[in-house]
């Protein structure tokens, strides 16, 4: 109870040097598994592959990132898939109707921000745990988002919107800029912000955090509502990469953010952890997978590898802190 | 609040309003508004459509009891029923087959509760991990391709009857029997009630808790081998995404049911009666024709409402 209380207490930047040998570990992961790679596979270095690999890490962290701040408050956020599905076939929806990309981008964000907030409500005022709240509210968005499809694809968007996924600009891939603007958001608001302070607080120890004058509940709210902009974020790159929008997309993104969050060092009992770590985490799973697919390995091992890998990262996290503590 | 939990006993009372009410409403609406809802036909379907939804959630039941949670039982059911298919496909015997599928679950079973008891791992992400370990294995054995041209013996475990009642109906009746004497009637039993609510308890009587949880776990993924079995009768193939999303079905009645998310108490005829809501939900959806869409969504708005429920009764 003591040593809860006091780490709630420690000002959050002490955990900074905690935290930056945690990033270091996981930089150097990151590099021996790049490392391997160029040994085992000749095209792994290519510029091509390495833009790839960029992109493809950014569009898990897009979502990743906004569930960084959900797992910080000690919580999780099961439907970010499905949120990222409903947002893009609802967005794509508009486009098509109404021939304005912006339009359509706007609705995207605000579909998943929507999500957010009723998942935020659930856990609130109705109290229900995230993660069987998250878990329904995934069900609820699958079913309505096959319903409302009903079997179709929505594909054809204009040139322009294409261009956000997989356009380039002075050679690097857009969602990679995206991606910098968001990491450098999301480690200002985290780090440097009193809400993202407070976010720290509240998942170290929410007793202490309520009895700080912390409103606990408004922060929660927040937090799950940028879960679910991020979702709805990631729905715009997503369609405009695929240029096409299926009831089905959300289905295998969840468990590579969760996977992102957890090998990046946040913890799930919450207060610990970066957004910049999520980054880390989200490449670290991207240089696998990719490894993998240079490899030949059939894409039919990824949910296989991406469980042990969530079990291990876990548990390797559980472990370290242990003995540092 | 802990301190003062003892063994938690069931109280029938005080729940029997909640769950039962639920499926009296979907019953009189569905009677109402769904034609055909209300004949012998269609209520023996919706009892041997029942029969997998059991054998899941009355294992979840007793997970959820002790504080857990297993979101892989829908992917681990879709692999052992892959393994019926494969190995009765091979060696032309049911029994070979179940055997596989129940290795297979007990197994999947066993890792779950290892990574919750002994590493401690959070049981949402645990199981969350698992449920992609089986949904890998399941698209890896099957090649992501239906396993057809299983033996007649497998898919006449569905269709036959024993006594005129369905073969299904039966097992799941031998099911409740067995879990309802486990819980209620042995020392095992009265451990589960313990891991949820007093585990220092166990603890000062000598017991590994660790090995008693590993245990639950066990005796889930052995029941997802048993539904596997069914499964592959049902559908006479093994199809990689059968099961897919069936542990939340399984999750809505539990929670339907009565039994708490945070309290360490259940209910087995609470989620008897759970799974018997969320039957007639579906069925009634499909018999006023909205599909499968809609009602994976009821089912998801069913659990967040009865969860509202017990929230408000726990802290009433």
């Amino acid at each position: 109870m003591t040593d809860i209380t006091k780490e709630a207490m420690m000002p959050p930047r002490s955990f900074l040097s905690q935290d930056a040998i945690q990033v270091f570990y996981r930089l150097l992961a990151a590099l021996l598994i790049c490392a391997v790679l160029a040994v085992l596979s000749d095209s792994f270095l290519s510029l091509g592959n390495i833009l790839n690999v960029l992109r493809q890490a950014s569009l898990t962290f897009f979502i990743a990132s906004g569930l960084t701040l959900v797992v910080l408050t000690a919580g999780l956020d099961l439907s970010v898939g499905a949120n990222v599905a409903l947002s893009a076939c609802i967005a794509g929806t508009v486009i098509h109707k109404t021939g304005s990309p912006a339009l359509g981008i706007l609705t995207g964000l605000a579909c998943g921000g929507l999500v957010g907030l009723l998942n935020g409500i659930m856990v609130t005022a109705l109290r229900i745990p995230s993660f069987i709240a998250t878990y329904g509210m995934l069900w609820v968005l699958n079913g309505l988002t096959y319903w409302y499809m009903a079997g179709e694809t929505l594909h054809g968007f204009p040139a322009g919107f294409r261009q956000i996924g997989s356009g380039y600009l002075f050679g690097l891939p857009i969602p990679v800029y995206l991606l910098l603007v968001f990491l450098g958001i999301g480690t200002l608001f985290a780090q440097r912000t009193i809400w993202g302070q407070e976010i720290y607080a509240i998942g170290a120890n929410p007793v202490a955090a309520r009895l700080s004058g912390i409103p606990v509940a408004r922060r929660l709210l927040l937090v799950y509502a940028v879960s679910g902009t991020m979702a709805g974020l990631a729905s715009i790159i997503f369609l405009s990469r695929l240029n096409s929008a299926e009831a089905d997309i959300g289905e295998s993104l969840t468990l590579p953010a969760i996977a992102a969050v957890l090998i990046g060092g946040t913890s799930l009992f919450g207060g610990v952890g970066t957004v910049f770590g999520t980054f880390i985490g989200a490449l670290i799973l991207t240089l696998v997978l990719n490894g993998m697919n240079l490899l030949s390995v059939s894409a039919n091992w990824q949910p296989l590898v991406t469980g042990i890998i969530v079990i291990l990262a876990v548990w390797l996290d559980m472990k370290t802190r242990r003995r540092a503590q | 609040m802990r301190d003062t939990a003892v063994v938690s006993q069931p109280n029938p009372l005080q729940r029997i309003p909640g769950v039962a009410i639920v499926l009296a409403a979907l019953i009189a609406l569905f009677s109402a508004i769904a034609p055909g809802f209300l004949s012998v036909a269609n209520l023996s379907n919706v009892l041997v459509q029942s029969t997998i939804l059991t054998m899941l959630a009355l294992p979840m039941t007793l997970i959820i009891m002790t504080e857990g949670l297993d979101l892989s039982m829908g992917a681990v059911l879709t692999l052992t029923s892959l393994c019926v298919a494969i190995v009765s496909l091979a060696t032309k015997s049911m029994l070979l087959g179940l055997g596989a599928g129940l290795v297979v679950g007990a197994a999947f079973g066993i890792a779950n509760g290892w990574l919750v008891a002994i590493l401690g791992i959070p049981p949402f992400v645990a199981t969350l991990g698992t449920l992609g370990m089986a949904q890998g294995l399941s698209l890896i054995v099957s090649d992501g391709q239906s396993v057809v041209g299983i033996p007649h013996s497998v898919r006449d475990i569905y269709s036959s009857t024993l006594l005129g009642i369905p073969v299904p109906i039966v097992m799941a009746l031998v099911t409740y029997a067995a879990f309802h004497g486990l819980l209620y009637h042995t020392r095992f039993g009265t451990y589960i009630f313990a891991l949820g609510g007093n585990r220092e308890a166990l603890r000062y009587a000598g017991l590994s808790p660790n090995k008693l949880l590993i245990a639950v776990y066990a005796i889930g993924g052995a029941m997802a081998g048993i539904a596997g079995l069914l499964m592959t009768a049902r559908m006479n193939s093994g199809h990689p995404t059968a099961g897919l999303g069936l542990e939340f079905d399984a999750i809505a009645a539990v929670a339907v049911g009565g039994t708490s998310f945070e309290r360490g108490n259940g209910w087995l005829l609470g989620t008897l009666l759970g799974v018997l809501s969320v039957g007639v939900l579906r069925n009634g959806l499909n018999l006023i024709s909205l599909p499968s869409s809609v009602q994976v969504a009821s089912v998801g708005v069913l659990v967040i409402v009865a969860l509202f429920l017990d929230g408000l009764r726990s802290r009433a």
